[in-house]
């Protein structure tokens, strides 16, 4: 009936919950490298490429999670915070998936070998990438509750908690970089240069994991900001 | 004068149809706008929501709807020109309602944002205005409802904002909310509480208990209501130390517990709504009635004849029927439509709607419910307390404004020359 469609046509959905499905996806993208550098170093790729494929699932499925989002927020939407900086949020969120999918991707394609000394250190390298992304989770998770507490008091000083502690795990990522570089650089004369080329530009795209995670609390941080 | 005492007794009948009909509509939808909120939020299941909207749209019909009906049947159209044809006045107001009552239906049909308040209002300045001359309309008194009609959005959202932002600050921005809200919600009760009384006391009791001596000072009406609003306020605290904190929920959503301390206080707003709308939209169905009545029976237009209460029962009575055969589907749906709305947004919303429309009801000025609360919504909205508010919604209600006036004038013109040629 009329009066009724108008006044419950005046909510429309909000977009907290699917945000934080959508990063949930991607992130569940992130998390399955963990998996796949073991499969990889454990030369299994036949696994790695099962857990590839999940991983290009994952991607697919962010994106259209994060397409039918687009569209479920027209201009006509009043929200809480600024539309334009919950799309960039969202833009962030999803680049996360995407290179988790590039990382797959390309060490699936070349069936890449990561040199026997390097294992440990590349796996802990993931790991912390993971832990990273992971973080950002946390912390969009926080939005529902954010939205209650109109964005303000105890909830921020606690989100920004969670910001700040995604740095740090983004700075320990950037120092396990250093040390990894470092370690390759004295091996590499002993392998092929183009696959060490390869393998210099995988390490660069899981610091980039990281980075990407960051950005997503940097992203989270200029939305509360008023 | 022959017409009515030949025809009195059909006239008669008319104005009881027409005027369930009419209430019978304001029950079955402009009801469910006021409760679903309640429904959304989960604070009520849609049977308590129906028996509480019983309930207190009765008590606000009868106990505080006497100066909005008074409005409706005298302010509008100035008895003075009429008192040598009061016939006129009986098919005009036959008309106002029969006219608001169709516009309503299809609105209903097309899905349009209609308010009966502005189709009735919009009804009796079409007859007056064209049928009788234009002078015969209180021009002063229509531009003073207008303006309600703008105002009242506008303070229950100013209203509803403040009231958020003041949950913000003392319970949900706390290091512990829990404690906070078992702390401050009672408060709130109390002040629900003390505003509906008092506006019944002051208001709206005089309207029922006519003639007799018993009156209340303004300092008695003050007493009294603050001893209902701190009765009330300790049965909503012993609600609340029922109320035990859920470690499991809460991992999940932080204020898990603390919503379910708010559905508590949700449970008295949705009285106070339910009781400021039928102290505001039952007029839309009894006024007009009340007015064909009171001329069939004394045969003039006197403004001051006294009008029988069980006028307002027989409305209260038709919003019931609306509420029990209609109202619960529409209920039902929006309750599941805006579930976006927890209990610590919707009870702001609701209270602050509730206090304004129960404040126009004082003052005799009809408004709409739903619009009220949709400005009441916005208020939360702007508080930054909800996910996303569509604003279209907002340019619909305008929309159908400018449609509704007319509409419901031209209807009622052609109603009120009808009857004229039927009964002479």
């Amino acid at each position: 009936m009329a009066l009724g469609s108008a006044f419950s046509n005046l909510f429309g959905r909000s977009p907290i919950k699917p945000m934080q499905e959508h990063m949930a996806v991607a992130v569940k993208a992130a998390e399955k490298l963990v998996d796949f550098f073991e499969a990889v170093t454990n030369d299994d790729w036949e696994t790695a490429e099962t857990i590839q494929r999940l991983i290009k699932d994952y991607e697919n499925q962010a994106d259209d999670l994060k397409k039918q989002l687009r569209l479920q927020l027209p201009k006509s939407l009043f929200l809480p915070v600024p539309r334009t900086d919950l799309l960039e949020l969202l833009g962030t969120q999803d680049r996360i998936a995407n290179r988790a999918k590039d990382i797959a991707g390309i060490m699936l394609g070349r069936r890449m070998r990561i040199p026997e000394p390097l294992h440990q250190q590349i796996l802990a390298f993931v790991d912390s990438a993971v832990k990273t992304s992971h973080q950002a989770l946390i912390a969009i998770n926080e939005l529902e509750e954010l939205l209650e507490s109109g964005f303000g008091g105890r909830e921020l000083a606690l989100v920004e908690n969670m910001i700040e502690k995604l740095d740090q795990y983004e700075r320990h990522n950037d120092d396990l970089e250093v040390t990894i570089r470092a370690t390759l650089f004295r091996l590499e004369a002993d392998f092929p240069p183009v696959d060490v080329m390869f393998l210099y530009r995988v390490i660069d795209w899981i610091g980039d994991l990281a980075n990407r995670a960051q950005s997503v609390g940097s992203r989270l941080q200029v939305l509360l900001a008023r | 004068m022959e017409i009515i005492a030949e025809y009195g007794h059909i006239l008669l009948i008319l104005a009881c149809c027409f005027g369930l009909f009419m209430a019978w509509g304001v029950g079955a939808n402009d009801v469910a706008n006021a409760m679903g909120t309640s429904v959304g939020s989960k604070a009520l299941t849609i049977k308590q929501a129906i028996i509480i909207a019983m309930i207190f749209e009765f008590l606000g019909a009868y106990l505080a709807g006497g100066a909005v009906t008074s409005t409706i049947r005298q302010g509008i159209v100035d008895p003075i020109l009429l008192e040598d044809s009061p016939e006129l006045l009986v098919y005009g107001m036959l008309a106002a309602l029969l006219a608001a009552g169709t516009w309503l239906l299809i609105a209903s049909i097309l899905g349009w944002p209609v308010s009966t308040t502005h189709s009735i209002v919009g009804a009796i300045v079409g007859f007056a205005a064209v049928g009788i001359s234009v002078d015969a309309v209180a021009w002063g008194k229509v531009a003073s409802i207008v303006a309600s009609w703008v105002v009242s959005p506008l303070l229950a959202g100013t209203i509803a904002f403040w009231i958020f932002r003041s949950v913000q600050y003392l319970i949900l921005n706390t290091d512990d909310p829990f404690t906070q809200a078992k702390r401050y919600i009672p408060f709130y009760i109390f002040v629900v509480g003390f505003l509906i009384s008092m506006v019944t006391f002051v208001k709206g009791l005089k309207h029922v208990i006519k003639g007799s001596s018993w009156e209340l000072s303004f300092l008695q009406s003050a007493l009294i209501s603050a001893v209902i609003g701190l009765l009330l306020a300790f049965l909503g605290t012993y609600f609340l130390t029922r109320i035990k904190r859920n470690e499991t929920e809460e991992s999940a959503h932080r204020f898990a517990s603390v919503e379910k301390m708010f559905a508590v206080l949700m449970i008295f707003t949705a009285c106070a709504m339910a009781f400021a709308h039928g102290s505001n939209d039952v007029a839309n169905a009894v006024g007009p009635m009340a007015a064909v009545i009171s001329v069939v029976q004394t045969s003039s237009v006197s403004a001051t004849s006294a009008m029988p209460s069980w006028i307002l029962l027989l409305g209260a009575l038709g919003i019931v029927i609306g509420l029990a055969t209609y109202g619960f589907k529409v209920m039902a749906t929006i309750g599941r439509k805006i579930t976006e709305l927890t209990p610590s947004r919707g009870f702001a919303a609701e209270m602050s709607a509730a206090a304004t429309v129960v404040l126009a009801s004082a003052t005799g000025l009809p408004v709409s419910t739903t619009h009220t609360l949709v400005g009441a919504v916005l208020g939360v909205g702007l508080a930054r307390g909800i996910g996303a508010l569509n604003l279209r919604v907002v340019g619909s209600i305008f929309m159908s404004w400018v449609i509704t006036l007319p509409a419901g004038a031209g209807l009622s013109i052609v109603f009120f020359f009808f009857f004229k040629g039927v009964f002479g």
